[in-house]
Formats: structure tokens, sequence, C-alpha cells
């Protein structure tokens, strides 16, 4: 079960980051929500995993999924939801006011193709 | 008075001037002046406990466990140097009254300078030295913006920069020296510091602990190689010329040098560092002074030299040296600030201070006269003036000392800088009072008004009297000097006296009073040849380092730093796989402690939707719709996930916030491309793919590694789980420790997202007040639209559905402290409920019954827990302690109630207050010209043409490129 819970972790922190290198701001959102993902499970999981504990305090039972980890991530869950609205408010903000929504200045050819740069929107699916 | 009172004094003084300039100059003077005069009674008032032998403290515990308090004291050497940073404080206060033109801000001056006045008092009284250097950095700060005052001068910028480069420079090696300093002597206070002058003395530190501490102090008194700044900051005002680079802020390298005197003095590297660069500061900066034609320039090298001198004297690591250079730290400090203000004087009278245009002054301005010959006399070292009492000890010092192996090196330098010094005394007077009346002045000399010549007057007063009665002066100087030497040495049994016999050292003063002249007389060919002789200069050596240091730094900066976020983003996660990589491989990692669970085939099942929803994301990503929908399949996984590992809370709120976000993300989408470029090079996209796999298997590696290992120590969840019924009153350990055990954290993460989500409202409204406004309203529309806009359907089920989502709410928050719930969880339940009364009848409608605004409900949050927290003042107990009790009202069953349910609540309204919040900002920008924004709860649009009728309605430019799917 630990196997698959890292491969998990991993897995998500993967696509995280390479959606956080990507040039435009909309997945670059999405990379960083896929880490909160990571990272909260990774938090919750330093507690130890357990199947079937009783999840709150109950005669006769002592052992439990560790509460600490659980109270952090917890809040961390709560707290990325706000961190999240805010870059994208950001990211809509820029896109609104500057018509383009790269992540670079735009004089950078960092890492991408000259000619698309110019291109601000993409086209139908 | 409390000497934390005199020290916060001018700080909190500091703040008036600056506000008070609308009150007039004259309110602002009087109030600086009081302000600075009351520290100086408060100081008074100390005076005779202190010379009578007795150290005043003042002790206030800070944090103790960095070694860092606020401890001050008072001893005579404190007294001596706080005395004249106030009484020379209260005369420049004065002067600059007068001497500041109507064009300048004179209440931001004096804030400037009353800030000044608090950190130099604070570097003296401090017993902390951690706290002395931070005193130490704030004379740099506010050196700087005095001598950038002028800040339409050229000059003056640059004199600032170079004046805060170099003091700072120091200031960050003397931070170095006085950690080791304290490391050895294992205190940071002074008080300790002092007494073990063995162990400081034996340790390998002392060396490099030394050298540091020296590079601070010689950059701060402008000693040789680091004296170039000085004259260059003497663009400043002239009142500060006058305070800060002759009187006090200089004095503090002097000051901490004599400090630390007992404990860093007597060893042959003290002496040789010292006393070097001492006499060569002497020597080089009396050299140049003589041919510098600018008053104030001629008066900022003799600075320097007079420093050299007072540092050769404590250099030497006597006791009569350390006895001089107290003696010569006041005399100078009077003669030095009466000569800078003399120079100022005939600036401010002639507009210029250029020697080459003046003379003749003795006639037209007879009191500036009298007090600059005084003084200049005095710095000249000719006798009945106190300049010579100081010079002759100085001579007698540099008589007995031996320095590399020669015992007549030192007497011969000394000599010869004592030589150059009255030289360019002597030229002061000659070249700007004597020689006949000149008719081409840039303006009519006059003496200047009372206020400007009376504070360098009252200074001249002292260095007559100790100059013919230097009995008076004695004693003073013998309890500063015990206070220097401590228990190190004895004080010195010669009394100060005009006449000591044939001494060798009138031998050398003589000699050096004929040479002044001589010299003097024999300026003009001595001139010609100084104009044509090369020799370095200063400030383009120290111009070409900067450019050098710029230059290197620009190599990283510009390779590492070049708007790529992108770029900053893949070199953070190559460093930390790096760092984290090497720790691995090179570490211990322990064999596994734990045995691995089972893996059962519903688990199996779950991890694989997971794992190809997150595959499916990477490879459809520029489809951006595609991706919501994978988002929320890997959400609900890991909502399911948190269950299965039995963390119901983590799983309620997983799932609540994941509704929240996709929603919100939608309404991004809607003023967004719904469709990312492929525009990443090849090369690029490979570097990505390696990296994030490499992050990825670290990040596996890691948890794997953690998860089959116990804990290394006892977690301390162990007490929580005893404590939280005992105590909290609470079964769900996870609540309790986040309203109870934890509480104060949780306070301030509702704080951090109520102001995200004001973050978010303030954003909309800059863009909505902004030319976006314009854009926005005019939109077409891309797709055709629906019909139905708000659905019968979906609208009749939300109604339905909101009073039992409410209840689910208001049942999830009231068990929240038995059982999986809370006030996060029941906040964004309530939220969703609201939310969805806004998807189905549209913003317009759902705002206008929206009666209290989303800001008064985070609001209301934030002060409900705080409140609770605050209630537990009432019963003695520290903040957001938390009580229970279990009651029964008939006919319902036991319940308890706790005052954390009080703190939850405000922990509910602030996440409902949130989460409405940023939404219904979203939804604002997403208003419309020339749509009807119907009030209606649901509404069929009839005049809806047939589908692929309205294509006229598109943008021209979409669809741009069909390459991508």
């Amino acid at each position: 079960m630990e196997l698959l819970v890292a491969t998990a972790i991993g897995a998500l922190t993967a696509a995280g980051i390479y959606m956080i290198l990507r040039l435009r701001t909309f997945p670059v959102i999405i990379g960083m929500s896929l880490a909160s993902y990571a990272v909260n499970v990774f938090l919750f999981a330093s507690g130890r995993l357990a199947i079937n504990a009783p999840p709150v305090l109950t005669d006769g039972i002592d052992t439990y999924v560790d509460p600490l980890p659980q109270a952090l991530a917890l809040t961390a869950i709560v707290i990325s939801f706000g961190m999240t609205a805010v870059a994208v408010m950001l990211a809509v903000g820029s896109y609104l006011s500057a018509d383009d929504d790269l992540i670079n200045d735009p004089d950078v050819t960092d890492g991408a193709r000259a000619d698309n740069l110019s291109q601000t929107d993409g086209g139908a699916s | 008075m409390s000497l934390f009172l005199i020290i916060a004094l001018p700080f909190l003084g500091a703040l008036l001037p600056g506000l008070m300039i609308h009150t007039g100059r004259q309110t602002c003077f009087i109030i600086t002046f009081l302000v600075t005069a009351c520290a100086a009674i408060g100081l008074a008032t100390h005076a005779p406990a202190v010379l009578a032998g007795e150290v005043v403290t003042a002790q206030l515990n800070w944090l103790p466990a960095l070694g860092l308090n606020v401890n001050l004291f008072l001893d005579p050497l404190g007294l001596m140097f706080a005395g004249l940073i106030l009484g020379i404080g209260l005369l420049i206060i004065t002067y600059a009254r007068f001497y500041l033109s109507r064009g300048d801000n004179m209440g931001e001056f004096y804030s400037y300078l009353l800030l000044f006045q608090g950190a130099m008092v604070g570097i003296v009284l401090s017993d902390n030295i951690l706290m002395l250097i931070i005193f130490w950095e704030l004379t740099s700060l506010s050196s700087f913006l005095l001598i950038g005052f002028w800040k339409h001068l050229p000059e003056g910028r640059q004199g600032a920069r170079m004046a805060l480069t170099v003091t700072g420079m120091g200031g960050l090696a003397l931070i170095g020296g006085m950690l080791l300093l304290g490391q050895i002597a294992g205190s940071y206070d002074l008080t300790v510091i002092l007494e073990n002058r063995d162990l400081i003395q034996s340790s390998p530190l002392y060396v490099p602990a030394l050298i540091l501490i020296l590079i601070g102090c010689f950059t701060k008194s402008a000693q040789f190689p680091f004296h170039f700044w000085l004259p260059h900051a003497m663009a400043a005002p002239t009142p500060v010329s006058a305070y800060l680079h002759s009187a006090t802020m200089v004095k503090a390298g002097l000051f901490l040098m004599a400090r630390l005197w007992p404990v860093l003095s007597g060893t042959d590297i003290w002496v040789i560092l010292v006393c070097s660069a001492g006499l060569i500061t002497m020597v080089l900066g009396a050299l140049i002074a003589i041919f510098k034609d600018d008053l104030k320039a001629l008066l900022a090298f003799s600075t320097v030299s007079h420093l050299g001198l007072i540092t050769f004297l404590l250099g030497t690591g006597t006791s009569f040296g350390a006895m001089a250079a107290v003696f010569h730290i006041l005399n100078h400090a009077s003669f030095k600030a009466a000569l800078f203000m003399s120079a100022g004087i005939v600036d401010h009278a002639l507009h210029t201070r250029d020697m080459k245009r003046l003379g003749g002054l003795r006639r037209v301005m007879p009191v500036t006269f009298m007090i600059a010959t005084i003084a200049a006399l005095s710095m000249a070292g000719i006798p009945l003036l106190n300049g010579f009492l100081s010079k002759e000890m100085m001579l007698e010092e540099a008589f007995h000392t031996t320095l590399f192996g020669s015992p007549y090196l030192v007497a011969a330098v000394a000599t010869v800088g004592a030589l150059f010094s009255a030289a360019y005394s002597f030229r002061f007077i000659s070249h700007t009072f004597l020689g006949p009346v000149r008719t081409d002045y840039p303006e009519k000399p006059h003496d200047p008004e009372f206020g400007l010549w009376l504070p360098p007057f009252l200074l001249v007063i002292p260095v007559v009297v100790i100059g013919v009665a230097p009995f008076l002066a004695e004693p003073f100087v013998k309890i500063v000097t015990q206070a220097v030497i401590g228990s190190a040495a004895e004080v010195p049994d010669a009394h100060f006296k005009l006449w000591h016999g044939l001494v060798p050292a009138l031998w050398m003063s003589v000699i050096a009073v004929i040479g002044g002249l001589i010299l003097l007389a024999a300026f003009a060919p001595l001139a010609k040849g100084w104009a044509a002789a090369p020799r370095p200069e200063a400030k383009a050596i120290f111009d070409r380092i900067i450019a050098a240091a710029v230059g290197f730094a620009d190599v990283f900066a510009d390779r590492l730093h070049n708007n790529s976020f992108t770029r900053y983003a893949a070199i953070f996660v190559t460093t930390v796989v790096a760092v984290g990589a090497h720790a691995w491989f090179t570490g211990v990692n322990g064999a596994p402690t734990r045995e691995m669970l089972p893996i059962t085939p519903i688990a199996l099942a779950g991890w694989l939707m997971l794992i190809l929803a997150t595959g499916f994301l990477v490879t459809v990503h520029r489809n951006r719709l595609a991706v919501l929908i994978l988002m929320g399949i890997i959400g609900l996984m890991v909502s399911v996930g948190f269950n299965y590992f039995s963390a119901p809370d983590l799983a309620l709120t997983q799932i609540s916030v994941e509704v929240v976000t996709i929603v919100l993300l939608l309404l991004a989408l809607n003023f967004m491309p719904n469709v990312t470029p492929r525009e990443s090079t090849n090369l690029a996209r490979t570097r990505d793919i390696i990296l994030s796999l490499a992050g990825g298997a670290a990040a596996t590696g890691l948890i794997y590694s953690m998860l089959m290992s116990d804990f290394p120590a006892p977690s301390i969840s162990e007490y929580h789980l005893a404590n939280s019924y005992k105590g909290g009153g609470g079964d769900n350990v996870v609540n309790v420790i986040l309203v109870d055990f934890r509480g104060f954290d949780t306070f301030g993460e509702i704080i951090v997202l109520g102001i995200a989500a004001l973050v978010i409202y303030a954003l909309t409204e800059a863009l909505l007040s902004g030319p976006v406004r314009a854009r926005l309203l005019n939109r077409g529309y891309e797709e055709a639209r629906a019909g139905d806009a708000h659905p019968l359907m979906m609208v009749v089920l939300t109604r339905v559905l909101m009073p039992v989502v409410l209840m689910v709410g208001v049942y999830i928050f009231m068990r929240g402290h038995n059982a999986p719930g809370g006030g996060f969880i029941a906040g964004l339940v309530v939220a969703i409920a609201v939310l969805m009364q806004y998807m189905a009848s549209g913003f317009t409608w759902a705002d206008r019954r929206q009666r209290y605004p989303y800001h008064g409900i985070i609001g209301a949050g934030v002060l409900c827990a705080g409140l609770t927290g605050i209630g537990s003042w009432f019963a003695n107990a520290p903040f957001l302690t938390s009580a229970f009790g279990y009651f029964r009202i008939p006919p319902m069953e036991k319940f308890e109630l706790a005052t954390a349910m009080g703190f939850d609540l405000g922990v509910f309204l602030a996440v409902v207050g949130a989460v409405m919040l940023s939404l219904e900002s979203f939804s604002r920008l997403g208003r419309r010209a020339g749509i009807e924004t119907s009030d209606f709860a649901m509404d069929i649009d009839p005049s809806r043409p047939e589908m692929g009728d309205d294509q006229g309605t598109y943008p021209a430019t979409e669809p741009a490129t069909g390459k991508e799917s």
C-alpha cells in the first residue's frame, strides 16, 4: 500500500513540475494545484498509513492515525484554495490588461519557439 | 531618568519635527531642541553617581535564548560620549536653525538628526554587543540620509553612497567580529566580555575577531586605507559635517576601540595594526589637508589626521596612551566642531569656501576671525589652548613607543604629523582671515547673526579654559581613563600641566610649530609641486572597485535572472533535487522497520484512476476544459484516498475545496483562451520531462523511505491523543488540535484566508476601474449561447437543496468537536450551498438577495474567533484557553458546550466569507454591456437564433490555428 501512495505522490509531483514549467499562466496554475495535492498527501502520509483505524477517540482502542499531520494538512488544503484563487485572479487580470497570458517577459525567447511568441490565443480544439 | 528613556527620547522625538514642519521652522527647532535637552538633563541626573564610581544599569530580557537582551549601562566612558553627543547636539541644532535656508525642509533634517542622535546614544550606552551592532548600523543609515540631505547635488548623493558602502561593509565585518568575540567569551554582554581578557587573548579566534572588529572601527573612524569616504561626506550641510564627521559618528570607531581596549589591546598584533594604521592616517591626512583649497576639505582631512592620532594613542596599548586618547577626544570635539561651524559661517556669508578667493576677512568678520583663530591655533598645538596639552601627551607617548624594533621611528613620524598639522592650521588662518581685504568677494562679507556664532563661541570657551587651567579637566579625564582601561592597568600618575620642563616632547613640539611656519611661508612653490606630482585618486579607485564588483555580479545575475520565470522554476527544481540526491546517496538510510500494508484491489483501482488521470492531464493539457475535468477526478481520488486511510476530516475538506476550486477555475476560463498553444521547443520539453521525472522520483523515494520506517523520535501526537478529551473536551482529535491545541495557528490561518479574499476583491476593483472595464463590457461571444441561461430544472433543484445543505452544514459544524467535521468543513459546505444559487439564477438575482456583505462576514468571523480567545483572559487564563461543560435541556439529549465552539464559529464564518468573496469577485467581472441582467429566478430566451445561424457574432480571429487538439 505504501508503494501505491508513494508512487501517487511522485506522479502528482512530476505532473505538477511539468505543468509549472509551461509558458502560459493557466497550465502553471494547474501545476501549482497538482503540486499542492502532492504536498498535502505527503504531509498527511508523514503520519504513516493506517486502514480502518477509528477517526475519533473510542474506548478500548489505542491505535489511531496520527492526528497532527491531519490537522496540518486540513488547514493546508484550505489555504491552498486561497492561494490558487489569488494566483488565478492575477492571471486573469494580467491576461485582460495585457492581452497575453505568457509567464515570461515576451522579449525572452528562453525555451520557446520564436515564431509562436506573437500569438496570444490558441485555436479551437 | 531611566537609561531606556534617554535612548528612546531622540527616536520618539524624531517623529515630531517631520510631522510638525507645517507649524513653522521655529516650532520644529524648539521641539527638536527640547527633546535633546530632556535627554541631556536625564543624562545629567546620572552624572554625579557615575562620577562617584557607580555604574548605572537598566535591563530587559528580550530574546534570552539568542543572548539578545536589552541591557544598558552607563559608566564614565559612556557618560563622556553621551554628553558630547547630546551637548554638541544642542549646539548643532541651534546652529542648523540659522544655517539652513528657506528652501531646505527643516523638519526632515531635524528628524534625521534626532534619529542619528538616538542611534549614537544607543551605541555608547549598550551593554549587549548585538544591540550595539544594531545601533551601529543605524548610525550608518542615518548618516547616509544626512550626507545626501541635499538631494539635488550629485556630490551629495555620491558621497552618501560611498559613506554607506564603506561603513556598511565595515559594519558587516564588525558583526562577524562581535559574534566571534561573543563565542569566545560565552556571553554577548560587554560587562562579561570585559572581564575575560586572558580567555579572549589566548583563544585561537582572537586574531580573526580582532581583525574584523578593527575593520569595523577603521571604516567608521576613517582610518587608512578606508579614510577616503570622509572628505566626500563633506558634501553634507555644514551642521552635519560638524556633528557627525568631526565630533560624534567618526568617533564611534574610537569609542569601540576604547570600550574593548581592556580585552583586545596589549598584544603585539594589536600594537602593530592599530599603531601603524593610526600613524599612517595621521601623516597622510595632514599632508593632504595642507594642499586642499576648500575650507571643509581641509578640515575633513585634518579630522582624518586627528582620528589617526587618537587611534595611534589607543594602539600603543599603554595606560598613558589611553589617557591621552581620552583627553584628545574631548579636545578635538570642541575645537574641530567650532572650526567646522566657522567654515560654515564663511560659506554662508560669502557663498564660497575656496581659500583662493578668500583672505583679509579679519577686518570684515572680526567675531568669526576670533573664534576660528582660537580653534585653529588649538588644532596646531599652541600653548594656552587645549590642543597643546593633548598633543604634548601624544608626542610624549610617541617618544616612548617602539615599533618594528626602532625606538626613533614613531617619534619621528609623530613629529612630522604634528608639523603638517601645524602647517594646515596656520594656512587655514592665514589664507582665510589674514592678508589685505579683497574687493572681489562673491558676496559682501559680514559677521553672522547671533544664532550662528553663539554655538562655536560656546565651544571655544572650554578650549581656552582647559588650555589655561588643565587641572580642571584632570579628574574627569582620569575617571574616564579608569573606565577605559578597567582592571587591566593602573591610571598613570601624570599631572596635567602646562610646563613639564625641557622634555623631548617640548622640543618635538617646537620643531613642529617652526616647521609648520616654514611650510606656510613656502606654500606657493610647494603647492605647485603638489599639483604636478602624480598620486592615486581614492575616489577613482573606489569607483573602479565598485564597477568591477558590479560587473562580476552581472556575470551571474544576467545568466540566472533573465526575466524568464520558467527558467527560475527550472533552476529551483534542479537545485532542490540535486541537494536531495546528494543527501540521499551520501547519507545513511536505515533498513525498513515497518511491514508494508497489503494492497487491496479497491485501493489498486483508485490508484490506477489517479495515475491515469494525471497522465492524461499532462498529455492533453492544451485543452483547458479537459484539464479541469481531469483535475476533478484527481481531487476526488485524493479525497477518497484520505477517507480510505482513516482520515474522514481530510476527505470532507478535500472534496468540498475541490468543488469550489473547479468552479473558480471554470469562471477564470470564461475570460481566458481555452486552449494552450504549442510553443515550447523540443529541447525545452525534453528538459522539462527529465526535470519533472527527477522531481517525481525524488518525492516517491523520500516518502517511501519515510513510510517504511518508524518515527525516529516519539511523536508529540501522543500528547494530543492523551489530552484531547481530558483537556479539550473533544473526541475528534484533529478538530481539537485545530481549535484548541493549535488554536493560535488556526487564528492566523483564517486571517490569511480573509486577506487572500480581500486581495482578490481589491484586484477586481482595480481591474474594473481601469481600461479593462470597457474591454470586458464590449466582449463578443465566441460560442453560441444557451437559450436558457438559468435552466428551470437546476433552479428548482438548488432551491430545494439549499435548506438541506444548510442543515448538513450546521450538523457538520455542531458535531465537529466529537466526530469528523468542524468549522472549516461546515464553512465550505455552506459556501457551496450559496454558490449553487449564484450558478442557477445568475449573479444579479443572487446578489440582490445577499443581505450581508462578505467582507463583513470575514470580519465577523475573525472577530468572533478573537473575542473567544480574549474571553479566556477574564478567567485569568492565557489567550485561547478553552473550557467546556455538559448540559441537558429537556427534552433534548445531554450535549456538550465548549468555548472552542465560539472559536470554531469564527473559523466557519471566515471560511464562508472568504470563499464567497473570491468567487463573487470573479463573477462580477463577467457582467457585460447589452445583456439583460435578468432579475427573474429562471428565464428562457425566445429570441435565440437556431444553432449555426449566428456565425456573424463569432469574433473574426477565431479560430487562429487548428493544429492543436
